[in-house]
């Protein structure tokens, strides 16, 4: 279910800690980098590795708001509204992503390309406002900087797609 | 990495320290670090005994910068000698406190600093083993700091017999996955053993019973990064920095509006209005200010008139309010306040963890509150029964979030009460002009 490098990788971070169970949640967010999202399969495997119940891992997923039980799009965008970010225009930037993207929160758009998230302070409060593409950051926005952002990442993919 | 911005400041009235090899080319490289006084404390910490490192920290006047503003040697000092349990030094890279944004810097730019100073805080107090806890929306300093450790392992400076003193130590990262909660330092040892990260009770405290129940160190990055600095050029330097009792400089993240903002090392004491003017270059477009966040979304607001305050933990705390993680957020006169306060209590309900229910339950109360004064319906006692909820949650929850979610909240209401009044009164928020229903 996971590559072999995802494989070599998690017996590698097990041995960081003296209890297994610590490589839980670093598990669980290197498989959903990997498989898209938190499935069972990812449950399954990520509970045998670190020998705890599926059902204790589960628990665990609930309490993190990086771990997805759903699937998200290829670009999961998430724009953060909090206080510094509010102060410069994070709602309005945050509406013209909904407006842009036909969606709103936590929807991903019919094609699977793009999600679109609220998030809270993403530790970029002097490059207001801020999102984050999956991992990657933008800072200082406007909205025609997230509208050529936007068109480049679909002129990425295959045309099949767009 | 695309898009991303140097949130670095440049002003002539900083002084830098930790923040001085930033600039430098390929800054977070251990050559670069080596051919700049890097891992030159180490040396020298390892030639005096623990307790004397214990001593120098404590007599440098270098309190805890993740915002609780405590004496950190004083710290590490209430780590127990002997213990049959390993020992374990935690630093605390889950920066999610809003507002703040210093920690990043220090980890892309300078890692092998902050690792110096977690090797010398493990040998300090005697342990083998410290974690780097980064928060999950940090993957590209979890990728840098990795690199860094490598470095550090393949030449050395960390692993067995470090540089010949016979003493051992290791150390890695660990991703978070999304949490403010576990930036609280209890919580952050839940998580960290691969729980749910929620607090626990405090005694014991950490020094004697943390991470896998062995005793354990927890510091915030920028504190880490401060030591090595401290062994290498002495206490008494650290302290003279500073204001009295409150050694060193810190990072101050000025965000909002503000003409320049950006991360600013300045010294401990530094005052908040020149802060603001001088340095940040004043509220943008000739607007008048109206408030002051000093340090972070958990501290009292300050008003217009209070910024003639030196920004150091107990001059800040003299005013009512806190020092905090160094978050400074400038607000101008068109800033509605009632909006402010009911964006910060989303984010404490969002974050609220669900373990004390005085928090649980009264953020959520409170967001809802502060919220219909601009959705519609706010009645008239509505800021008088926000008042009464925010004090039922002050001082009655396991962790610090309650306090964090009530202070903000109670000085908005208290210093701004005429803006409430005036939704009310008005029928919609004057700054929006956006009419809603009141009840």
């Amino acid at each position: 279910m996971i590559s072999q490098t995802l494989s070599r990788k998690f017996d590698q971070i097990i041995t960081r800690y003296p209890l297994k169970r610590s490589a839980m949640v670093p598990l669980l967010l290197y498989a959903q980098d990997e498989v898209g999202h938190v499935s069972d399969e990812v449950i399954a495997e990520v509970a045998r590795r670190v020998d705890v119940r599926p059902i204790e891992v589960t628990e665990v997923i609930s309490y993190y708001s990086m771990l997805h039980r759903q699937p998200v799009g290829k670009y999961n965008i998430q724009v953060c509204t909090n206080i510094s970010c509010m102060l410069r225009g994070a709602d309005e930037l945050f509406d013209h992503c909904c407006q842009k993207l036909g969606i709103g929160h936590k929807q991903t758009t019919p094609d699977g390309l793009f999600s679109l998230e609220e998030v809270e302070c993403l530790g970029a409060c002097c490059g207001a406002p801020a999102m984050q593409v999956n991992y990657d950051y933008y800072e200082n926005l406007t909205p025609e900087k997230v509208d050529a952002l936007i068109d480049e990442l679909k002129k990425k993919e295959p045309r099949s797609k767009i | 990495m695309p898009g991303y911005d140097n949130p670095m400041g440049n002003s002539p009235l900083e002084v830098k320290v930790i923040s001085k090899r930033f600039a430098l080319p390929n800054s977070a490289s251990l050559d670069v670090y080596l051919q700049h006084d890097g891992y030159q404390a180490l040396k020298k910490a390892l030639a005096t005994k623990p307790e004397d490192v214990i001593n120098e920290v404590k007599n440098s006047g270098l309190r805890g910068r993740g915002g609780a503003g405590f004496n950190t040697g004083m710290k590490w000092s209430f780590v127990p000698k002997q213990s049959a349990k390993l020992k374990y030094v935690v630093c605390n890279a889950d920066e999610s406190e809003p507002g703040t944004c210093k920690d990043r810097p220090l980890m892309e730019y300078d890692p092998h600093q902050l690792i110096e100073g977690i090797i010398i805080s493990g040998y300090a107090i005697q342990a083998h083993q410290g974690f780097i806890y980064v928060r999950g929306e940090y993957r590209y300093l979890l990728e840098i700091v990795d690199r860094a450790l490598a470095e550090a392992y393949a030449r050395g400076y960390l692993g067995k017999n470090l540089l010949g003193s016979g003493f051992d130590f290791d150390l890695c990262t660990h991703t978070g996955a999304g949490a403010y909660e576990c930036g609280e330092e209890t919580a952050l040892l839940n998580s960290l053993e691969g729980l749910r990260g929620y607090p626990r009770i405090k005694p014991p405290f950490p020094a004697v019973l943390g991470l896998y129940g062995g005793p354990t160190v927890i510091n915030n990055v920028e504190t880490l990064s401060n030591i090595p600095h401290i062994i290498l050029n002495g206490a008494g330097w650290y302290a003279k920095l500073g204001s009295p009792k409150n050694g060193g400089t810190r990072l101050f993240c000025l965000s909002g509006h503000i003409s320049r903002p950006g991360i600013y090392e300045l010294p401990m004491g530094f005052p908040l209005r020149r802060m603001i003017e001088e340095v940040g270059g004043g509220v943008p477009r000739g607007k008048r200010l109206k408030a002051v966040i000093p340090g972070g979304s958990s501290c009292p607001v300050l008003t217009a008139e209070e910024i003639d305050v030196a920004m150091d933990y107990d001059s800040v705390a003299k005013i009512g309010s806190m020092l905090g993680s160094g978050g400074v957020v400038i607000m101008d006169e068109d800033t509605c306040m009632v909006k402010v306060a009911g964006r910060i209590m989303r984010f404490y309900a969002h974050e609220s963890c669900g373990w004390c229910i005085p928090c649980r339950e009264g953020t959520s109360w409170l967001k809802r509150l502060l919220e219909r004064f601009h959705s519609g319906g706010a009645l008239p006692d509505d800021p008088d029964t926000a008042l009464d909820v925010a004090y039922n949650i002050l001082g009655k929850t396991l962790c610090p979030l309650g306090d964090a979610a009530a202070m903000p909240t109670i000085s908005i209401l208290q210093k701004f009460r005429h803006e409430f009044e005036e939704h009310l009164k008005l029928g919609y928020c004057p700054y929006e002009k956006k009419a809603v229903s009141v009840a």
